[in-house]
This record gives structure tokens, sequence and C-alpha cells, in this order.
């Protein structure tokens, strides 16, 4: 139970950081989750997202960091499986299903309805 | 005839003798709801795309003010208009259909009064005996092209400003009833560096003021002359500060009524349009609706329509440009006003 | 002659230097809430997380799944919510007051594709829905490859062999 608590304020906090972005930095939303999933994949080079994750649950893994730290994620894993190689060909193995979610139900959408304005 | 640096004053007065005003839902339920001669309640104008719901604004504000005075495309020499989007495409389309001579202008917000006073300078100079002026903008075609996609959940800032859905289109001629245009004054380019275009008002405020300026010193009034001056879309941000820049070069504005196109279109309390209406309907539709109305019924005698304009891209705000601003004014008087 | 008078303008121009008027212009602009939109995001991006918590305890009870292998599935069907929330409009109308907490869960993702694709449909399927789905969206994934290459290529440097 006490992780929908800490799901909510922790999401809730990276939620913030973002409004601040957009009010104080005066940053385009663009330039904020281009900052946000990059921070995501600092924070997770550095060892500290997945603790996150298994303390906040999806309030680590909902945010868009947690697509910076899926990236780097997948890279690390496949360097350690398969060596060098892997920086590259691991990027997009655990977010793929985001990717591809994301694209699938969006085309779909496209073919049947018109944006509304 | 030129007057001072920058303002046509008309010898032969040509009138407008007719107008037109097509507009969609947002600016149906705003203060001016009553004035415009037809409202669409969706903002698809039963188009199938963003671009062909406004060509259909322009369209039928072009044959509404033709068909008033029972008039055919054919009874003018020139179709002068403009709108926001690339190429001014949706002007092309509408003189595509209205076949006769047709001159392209992009003022961007400025396009009501550049067009117009082109028109008026070449009906009055005897270039053309009658020549219709118009000018459109639609909400979604706006911000597809310079913003984001019309679904997208960008939250936007209090000085954002609300892209007006409205075509305006009017006939001048030599001959006829309708309120007299005096004078024109043409706008020049005007860049004090601000950067955000979702600040409009702030960027294109000194430009509404020097035109204001040299439009005084070039017919060598005051703004009491007038009963009442207005902005094209400086909206509630950069409508005072033009009262501010006004005051600062020591002139009375405070003698006449001030009041903005973009203020006047929407409730600024009530409907979410943060800091108030723009495009290049927004002050065709106020200025052929509401105040030629005021004009015809002697409500207001003269009056000076300052169209503003920001004459940006969305590649010059991506590769750090300012924002260039412009604006023209045309003067109008009422029936019987000398 | 254009003045009758002959003498000088009525009204001088103003001769405002530019950072004078950008800095004048910053007093006129209307404060942006930004305890009330911090507090926004709060309550709808903890939300969305906190739903987002549940879906994955959904699969990881009805479908017998680790928590772990819970991840795509909620992913996927958050993304789903958010595409359908967008086809019917409501989406862009709730983040006028949600701000970044509809803009930063993966929902916010989701959005941006989706309307993208909605908005060029009128071009055409491969030129409009196609070439120009990740016209938002697009940054996120550049960015976000290139750190994690860079951050891969450091643990490579360090000689760390990755977790």
């Amino acid at each position: 139970m006490m992780i929908y608590v800490w799901a909510y304020i922790v999401g809730g906090l990276i939620c913030v950081i973002g409004q601040l972005m957009f009010d104080v930095v005066k940053l385009t939303p663009g330039h904020t989750m281009s900052t946000l999933v990059v921070a995501g994949a600092i924070v997770d080079g550095l060892g500290w997202y997945e603790p996150l994750v298994e303390f906040a649950g999806a309030g680590a893994t909902v945010p868009i960091t947690s697509f910076g730290n899926a990236l780097v994620h997948g890279a690390l894993t496949e360097l350690f499986e398969t060596g060098w190689i892997g920086v590259i060909s691991g990027i997009f193995k655990l977010t793929s299903a985001g990717i591809s979610a994301a694209i699938i139900f969006s085309f779909l959408a496209a073919l049947f309805v018109r944006p509304k304005g | 005839m030129l007057t001072g640096q920058q303002t046509w004053k008309f010898q032969r007065e040509p009138r407008i003798i007719s107008t037109a005003t097509i507009v969609g839902p947002d600016e149906a339920k705003g203060p001016l709801g009553n004035s415009f001669d037809k409202c669409y309640d969706a903002l698809e104008i039963e188009e199938k795309t963003w671009e062909k719901a406004e060509r259909r604004l322009l369209n039928e504000a072009t044959q509404l003010a033709l068909s008033k005075k029972n008039l055919t495309p054919n009874d003018l020499q020139v179709y002068v208009g403009g709108d926001l989007l690339n190429q001014i495409v949706t002007n092309n389309f509408v003189a595509r259909e209205l076949k006769i001579p047709y001159l392209g202008v992009f003022g961007a917000c400025s396009t009501s009064m550049e067009s117009l006073a082109i028109v008026a300078q070449l009906v009055s100079s005897g270039a053309v005996k009658k020549g219709m002026a118009g000018a459109s903008s639609h909400n979604c075609t706006v911000e597809k092209q310079f913003r984001y996609p019309t679904e997208y959940g960008a939250q936007k800032p209090p000085t954002a400003q609300y892209t007006v859905t409205g075509a305006g289109a009017a006939v001048v001629s030599l001959e006829g009833e309708g309120p007299a245009i005096e004078a024109a004054t043409i706008g020049r380019v005007i860049d004090l560096g601000i950067t955000d275009p979702f600040n409009m008002g702030g960027a294109m405020a000194p430009a509404a003021v020097d035109t204001i300026i040299a439009h005084l010193n070039d017919m060598n009034r005051s703004p009491k002359d007038y009963d009442l001056i207005v902005t094209g879309d400086l909206a509630s941000v950069g409508h005072p500060i033009a009262i501010d820049l006004l005051k600062k070069e020591q002139v009375p504005i405070q003698s006449t009524h001030f009041d903005d196109c973009g203020l006047m279109i929407y409730n600024t309390k009530e409907q979410l349009v943060q800091a108030g209406g723009s495009g290049a309907g927004c002050s065709a539709v106020v200025t052929y609706g509401h105040l030629v109305d005021e004009l015809n019924k002697g409500h207001l005698r003269r009056i000076l329509v300052v169209a503003t304009g920001a004459l940006l891209s969305p590649i010059t705000y991506q590769q750090g440009d300012s924002i260039p601003c412009i604006a023209h004014a045309v003067a109008l008087k009422g029936k019987g006003v000398e | 002659m254009s003045n009758k008078k002959g003498n000088s303008k009525k009204y001088s121009r103003s001769n405002l230097s530019a950072q004078e008027y950008q800095s004048f212009a910053k007093t006129k602009e209307p404060p942006r809430s930004i305890f009330k939109n911090c507090l926004m995001a709060f309550f709808v991006g903890g939300a969305i997380c906190c739903f987002g918590q549940g879906v994955t305890e959904f699969y990881m009870y009805i479908f017998k799944m680790s928590s772990q292998e819970a991840s795509d599935p909620t992913v996927a069907t958050l993304i789903l919510i958010a595409v359908i929330l967008t086809s019917l409009g409501i989406y862009d109308k709730f983040a006028q007051f949600a701000g970044a907490g509809s803009a930063v869960p993966v929902t916010g993702f989701a959005n941006s594709v989706c309307s993208a694709a909605l908005e060029h449909r009128s071009e055409g399927l491969v030129l409009g829905v196609g070439g120009n789905m990740f016209k938002l969206a697009g940054s996120v994934i550049v960015f976000g490859t290139v750190a994690a290459f860079f951050v891969g290529i450091a643990y490579m440097v360090l000689g760390i062999g990755g977790h």
C-alpha cells in the first residue's frame, strides 16, 4: 500500500520539476522532455534510478525520465552481455514496447479520427 | 496624395460600400457575436481539413460582401487579400474562385488594413473603379503551422493569444454609401528584440505606437480628433504597453477611446483565450462588422484602425531571431462627417 | 508641403533602445501562477503515476507477471489510454490545467505522437502521418538515445561491465 503513496509523491515531484522548467526556466515542452529524458539516463548511469523504481514503483516508471532510464539500462545490459557493440544494439531493447505502442495506436487513431481543434 | 512621411490622404475619398464577416464558434460566443453576418458552430466549418475550412470562410465572406449590393466579381477590377498561411494559400485559392485581378499581400495580422489601404489607393487614384480587400485566419491552421498540432497538450502561458477563426471582406468604390476612407498610414518594420512567440502583444506594441505617432504627425492631428483609436490584436499584454509608450512620448491617448480588436472580440474573463484574440481575421471581422456598423449608424464619427502584425516564421524563431513587427493604420469616417 | 504649419513634428518618435524596451516589456508580463501550476502538476502527475501503479499490480496479479514483466504492458496500456483521450479531443483541454502533470508522464509522450499523427492525416498516410508522427516526440527519442550512448561509452571507458 505504501508504494501507492510513494508512487504519488515521487511521480508528482518529477512533474513539479517539469512544471518549474516550463514556468521558471521558460523552456518549451520539447526542451523540457528532452532534458528530463537525459536526466533519467544520467541518473541510471549513476546507478540511482533502479533503487528509485524499487521504492516508488510507477512513480519512477511512468514519468518520461524512465524512458531515459530504460534506454541506458538496455545499452548497459547488452554491453555486459555481448560486449562493446551492445552500447548501440541494446538501446531500444527495453523501450520497444513504449515506442511501438505509441506508433501503432497513433497510426490506427489517425485512420479513424480527425483532430477536433 | 502623400502627406508627411508615410501617410496617403485621399483627395477623392473612397467608400466602403459593403462588408461581410464570417466567423467560428468562439467568436460567435464573444461580446460581438451579434455583429457578424454568419457564425459557424464548429471549427471544421463543415469541411474536411482546417485549411479548407479557412478557405470556406473567406470564400463566403467575399461572395456575401458582393451579393449584399447585388454585385458579382466581374464588377471588381482587383481583389487584394492575405492571411497567415504559408504562401497565403487561403487567399490564392479564394482569388481563383473570384477570377479577377489579384494582389496577394502578407502583413501577418496587419493584413486587413494593409489590403484596405492598397485598395483605397487604387480606387482613389482611378486605377480601379471597384476593389475588394479581404483577410482571414483560422485558429487550427495557425496552431498547426506556427505552434503545435491542435490536439497536443501544451500549456499556454498567460501572454499567449488565441487566433480568431474568421474572415472579413470589404468592397471599396468612389460611388455608393458607406464609411469613407480618409487616409491610410503605411507602417514600417519595428523590432525591439522580443523573441518570445508566445508574447506577440509585447512584440507588436512598439510598431503600433510608431504608426499611430506617424499618422498623427503626418495628418497634424491629435487623438481627440478620433472617437476611437483601435489596435488590431495587441490584447491584454500589448495594449497597456502601447498606452504607456504613447504616454512616454506625451501623446494624449487618454483623450479618446483607445481599444483593441483582440480584447473586443472575446470575453477574456470567461473564454479560455489567455491574453485575447489575434490573427489576420481579428481586425478584419471586428472592423468590417461591428466598427463599420457603428459608423453607418452614426454612433462613431471618425475612427483610426491600427492593425498590427508580427512578421516571424517558425524557422526564424527557432534560429534565435527576434520578432519584427509592423502596423498599418486606416482612418475611417461615418456618413456626413467632414 | 505636408505640414501646413511647417514646423517640427507634433509628437516625437520613440527612441527606446531594444534593451530598455525588453526590460520594460518584462515588467508588463502577467505573472505565471507558478505555485498553482506546480500544485496542479503534482496532483495530476501523482494521480497518473498512482493509476500506473494500479495497472502494474493488475497485470502482476491477474496475469501472474513479475513486476519486471508487467512494466511493458503497463506502459502500453497508459499509451493506449492517452491515444484514446487525444483522439476524443480531451487531452489538450485537460493539459491546459494540468501542465507538466499531463506532459511529463509517458501519457504526454503518447499524446505528442498521436496529436501529430491526427493533425497530419490530411496530408496523407505516408507523407502526412508517417512523415510527421515524431514531430514533437523526436527530440525526446534523439536525446535519450544519444545520452544512453554516451553513458554506455562512459561505462566502457571506465571499464565497468554494466549492471
